[in-house]
C-alpha cells in the first residue's frame, strides 16, 4: 500500500506508531499532487515548504492530539493566518488572511498539519467549481464531467488521494452534492455544532464547515476535532462534541428510517433510485425498519433557499468595496465608481447574479413579497423535519437526482445549476445534519459513483455515523478509487 | 406592494454597486427573469399566521463578557489595503 492510499485513521495510526513519519506522508502527497494537478485542478495554491516544517514540528514531538501529523486540505474560504484565502475570487487576490478560523486552530491542537487550499466555486455559490475564476475542477471518475460544488476541490482531493482529508463548507449542499458525485464521505454537521468564525460568509445562517473524507470513520474523527463552542461564534451551541467515532459500531437494531416520498415521487435517474432503494435494504437487513413519511414543503425548498442564500449573501458581499482589502479598480474619480468598478471588475458572473437577485428581494416593495414569504416558508420546512423526527430516527433520500454532470452542461443555464442542489438544500434551511457516503456506481460512458444522503435531527451526528457505520461494515463502496 | 416579477437588473445593480457592462445587464436581466418567475413560486403558498425563521437554531442574545482582549494591530488590519498611508486606509476624494 502507498503512502497516499492510506485513511486518516491509517496516517494517525501509523504516526502515533512511527512506522512512517508526518514528512513522509506530506512528501507522498505533494508529489501525487504534482502528478495529477495540472489535468485535476482540485488545488488552488499550496505551499510545500510550509506543509514541510509543519510535519518536520510534528515528527519532533511526542503525539499533541488525535490527528497527530496528518495532513489535511482546507477549501480556500476558510482563513489561515498569513496564507492566500481567494475564494477562488479575483476580488480576494493577493489577500492574506490576519487571522485562523477556529477549525483551523482546532485542527492544529488535534495535530493536523496544513497541506494546502482546495478549488471552489467562487465565494462557495455554484454547484460544479465552474464558477472558480481560476480553473474548473476535474471529476476524478471522468475528467469530462464536473466535482460537483460548491467544494468540489475538497472532493476531487480526496477521491484521487491527493489528500486523506479536507475541510469544505455547506450553504445548500457544497460539501454534499460534491462528496456524492466524487465518492467520498462528506458532512453537513447541525447548523451551530462547528464555529464559523475564519470561514468568508456566503450566507450566515446557513452556512457550515464540514469534512470531505474517504470514509465514515475519518468523518467522525475530523468533526470531532473542529466541533465545539466558540465565544467568537455567538451562533455555535454550547454542547461539547460526543464520541463520534465509538456511535461507528453501535449498530442500527430498530432505527427507524424515514423515506420521504416527496423525494421518490420521480425526477432521479432510474439506476440512481435503484442503487438508493438497495442501500435502504442493506440496511433493513442489519436490523433497521424503513418507514414512508412525508416532507410537504420539499418542493418549496429552492425557490425558498435562492431568496434567503442571495439576500444574505448580497449582504455579507457589501465588504468588498475596495477600500480595506482585496482588488481595488484603478483610478477610481470617486468612491462610488471605486465601489461600481472594483465589484464589476472583481467578481464573476454567478456571484454578480446572486448579488443582484438578493439586493432585489430585499429592496423596498419586495422585502415582504419574497424575503419574509421565505423566511415564512422556512419555518414550515423546519417544521416537516421536527414532525417527521417524531416519527424516525434519521431520513434517507438520494444525495442528487443524479451522478455527475458533464463540464459545460449547466453554467449557461443557471436555474438548471440551482436545481441540482435541489436534495441537499432543505436541511440547511431548518438547520438538521446531512451525511453523504457512496451507495453505488452507475454507468454513464464511465463509472460514476452515486451518493445516499442521511439525513439526521438536530444535533444528531451520533445517529448519522451509526447508520453510516453499519452500512460501511457491509458494503465495499467506500473503497473504490479512480485513476489507480 | 409592487408587482414582483419585474425585476430592472440595470437599476439593482446600482443599488448593489455594480458597474455592469451593457451586455452583462441584457444577458443577466434574461436569466434573472426566469429565477425570478421559478421563486415566484412560493408566493402561492399559504403562510397566514406562521412566523418567519431567521435562524437555524433558536439562540438570541448570546453575549460574551465585555473584557478587553488582544486583537488586530493597525499593522495587521491595514495589511491588505489597497492603498494606504500615515496609518490609515486611502479613499478617492469624497468632497470637493
Amino acid at each position: 500500500m502507498e503512502l497516499h492510499e492510506f485513511t486518516v485513521s491509517e496516517a494517525a495510526a501509523t504516526v502515533r506508531r512511527r512506522e512512517v513519519s508526518s514528512t513522509d506522508l506530506v512528501r507522498a502527497l505533494l508529489a501525487r499532487m504534482e502528478a495529477l494537478e495540472p489535468a485535476l485542478g482540485a488545488m488552488l495554491h499550496w505551499d510545500a515548504e510550509a506543509a514541510l516544517a509543519e510535519a518536520r514540528a510534528r515528527d519532533a514531538e511526542p503525539p499533541i492530539g488525535p490527528l497527530h501529523g496528518v495532513p489535511i486540505a482546507l477549501k480556500d474560504n476558510l482563513s489561515v493566518k498569513g496564507q492566500f484565502c481567494s475564494c477562488a475570487s479575483r476580488i480576494l487576490q493577493g489577500y492574506r488572511a490576519p487571522y485562523d478560523a477556529t477549525v483551523v486552530e482546532k485542527l492544529r491542537q488535534a495535530g493536523a498539519v496544513l497541506l494546502g487550499r482546495t478549488n471552489m466555486d467562487e465565494f462557495a455559490m455554484g454547484s460544479s467549481t465552474e464558477s472558480s475564476v481560476i480553473c474548473p475542477t476535474r471529476n476524478p471518475w471522468d475528467f469530462e464531467r464536473t466535482p460537483g460544488g460548491s467544494s468540489g476541490g475538497s472532493a476531487a482531493a480526496v477521491a484521487a488521494r491527493e489528500s486523506f482529508a479536507a475541510l469544505g463548507s455547506d450553504t445548500g449542499g457544497s460539501i454534499r452534492q460534491p462528496a456524492a458525485f466524487c465518492g467520498c464521505v462528506g458532512l453537513k454537521p447541525t447548523y451551530g455544532r462547528v464555529s464559523r468564525y475564519g470561514l468568508v460568509a456566503f450566507a450566515s445562517s446557513l452556512d457550515q464547515i464540514g469534512p470531505l473524507a474517504r470514509d465514515a470513520q475519518d468523518a467522525a474523527r475530523i468533526l470531532h476535532a473542529i466541533s465545539g463552542p466558540d465565544p467568537r461564534d455567538s451562533t455555535s451551541l454550547p454542547d461539547a462534541p460526543p464520541d463520534f467515532v465509538a456511535a461507528l459500531g453501535r449498530g442500527i437494531r430498530r432505527l427507524k428510517l424515514g423515506l420521504p416520498r416527496e423525494y421518490f415521487s420521480g425526477g432521479m435517474d432510474a439506476d440512481v433510485e435503484q442503487a438508493v432503494r438497495a442501500a435502504v435494504r442493506v440496511l433493513e437487513g442489519l436490523g433497521a425498519e424503513a418507514v414512508e413519511i412525508s416532507l410537504p414543503h420539499t418542493e418549496h425548498a429552492v425557490a425558498a433557499y435562492y431568496v434567503l442564500a442571495t439576500a444574505e449573501a448580497s449582504a455579507n458581499l457589501a465588504r468588498f468595496d475596495g477600500v480595506r482589502y482585496g482588488r481595488r479598480a484603478e483610478n477610481p474619480a470617486d468612491p462610488l465608481e471605486m465601489y461600481g468598478r472594483t465589484r464589476a471588475e472583481g467578481f464573476g458572473a454567478e456571484v454578480k447574479r446572486r448579488i443582484i437577485l438578493g439586493t432585489y428581494v430585499l429592496s423596498s416593495g419586495y422585502h415582504d413579497a419574497y424575503y419574509l414569504h421565505a423566511q415564512k416558508v422556512r419555518t414550515l420546512i423546519r417544521r416537516d423535519f421536527r414532525q417527521a423526527f417524531e416519527r424516525c430516527d434519521v431520513l434517507l433520500t438520494p444525495t442528487t437526482p443524479s451522478p455527475a454532470f458533464k463540464l459545460g452542461e449547466k453554467i449557461q443555464d443557471p436555474l438548471q445549476m440551482y436545481l441540482a442542489d435541489i436534495f441537499t438544500i432543505a436541511a440547511n434551511l431548518a438547520g438538521v445534519c446531512a451525511l453523504s457516503l457512496t451507495c453505488g456506481f452507475v454507468e454513464r460512458e464511465k463509472k460514476l459513483p452515486v451518493g445516499l444522503q442521511i439525513i439526521g435531527p438536530w444535533m444528531g451526528e451520533e445517529t448519522l455515523f451509526r447508520v453510516a457505520g453499519a452500512y460501511e461494515q457491509a458494503s465495499a463502496w467506500h473503497k473504490e478509487a479512480p485513476l489507480g | 406592494m409592487s408587482a414582483p416579477s419585474s425585476i430592472d437588473v440595470g437599476y439593482v445593480a446600482q443599488l448593489a454597486r455594480l458597474k455592469l457592462s451593457e451586455e452583462e445587464t441584457r444577458r443577466f436581466q434574461g436569466q434573472l427573469e426566469q429565477i425570478v418567475r421559478y421563486i415566484e413560486q412560493i408566493r402561492r403558498l399559504d403562510v397566514a399566521g406562521i412566523e418567519p425563521t431567521a435562524h437555524a437554531v433558536d439562540r438570541s442574545n448570546v453575549t460574551r463578557d465585555d473584557a478587553a482582549a488582544p486583537s488586530l494591530s493597525s499593522e495587521e488590519a491595514l495589511a491588505n489595503a489597497p492603498v494606504r498611508a500615515n496609518g490609515l486606509f486611502m479613499v478617492p476624494k469624497v468632497i470637493e
